[in-house]
């Protein structure tokens, strides 16, 4: 019983933190905002319901696969959104009108201009 | 309440909310690199349903699927963020 109900807190944490990313990639106005928000709230949200997953089942297998998940998740999740963060940077994606400071562009070497949304 | 129909009535229908509003994100996207993340968004999403879904079935072999999926995923986005940083377009 108290199973049960540590396996519904956990999931539903999880699925709502799924859900704020979703939200979040829907209406954020920027594509670096959008990516900020996406990458954190999901890898949470699936390592939580991963956590589940290896409450639920007792064998050791079960548990050690779901840790090689979560651990996967997010050991790539970073490096995959800084990797597609620089080259949207590199492309030149414009930044929303509300961002204020731009560490690289004091570098002169790239310029990332602003868009008048 | 059971814990199965919690899963079912609950947290798989706030899952599948999360997908469809990512899917609008990825048919809309004003960029491509908005429809990549957009895309990687979905397969992590995959990854939770699937998971949600074998503790609902109590078959933890899905789990292999999702681990499967999680590498494709990281795979995907690297392949995409390398070739989209050599474009060039002198338009």
């Amino acid at each position: 019983m108290m199973t049960d109900i540590t396996l519904a807190i956990l999931s539903t944490i999880g699925a709502l933190a799924i859900l704020f990313a979703s939200i979040g990639i829907l209406r954020m106005p920027d594509f670096y905002l959008r990516l900020s928000v996406t990458v954190k709230a999901a890898t949470l949200g699936v390592g939580l319901l991963l956590i589940c997953a290896a409450m639920t089942f007792p064998e050791v297998s079960v548990t050690t696969k779901a840790i090689a998940i979560g651990f996967f998740l997010i050991l790539t999740a970073p490096v995959a959104a800084h990797m597609i963060g620089r080259a949207a940077y590199i492309q030149r994606v414009k930044t929303w009108k509300g961002t204020t400071l731009n560490d690289l562009e004091k570098e002169g070497q790239l310029d990332c201009r602003k868009e008048d949304f | 309440m059971t814990l199965n129909s919690y899963f079912d009535y609950v947290i798989l229908p706030i899952l599948t909310l999360s997908v469809i509003l990512a899917f609008i994100r990825l048919y809309k996207g004003p960029q491509i690199f908005d429809r990549v993340i957009a895309l990687d968004l979905i397969i992590t999403i995959g990854i939770g349903i699937i998971t949600v879904y074998s503790i609902r079935t109590s078959q933890e072999v899905f789990l292999d699927i999702a681990m499967i999926l999680a590498l494709i995923a990281f795979l995907g986005t690297i392949a995409f963020s390398f070739y989209l940083e050599k474009q060039n377009h002198d338009d």
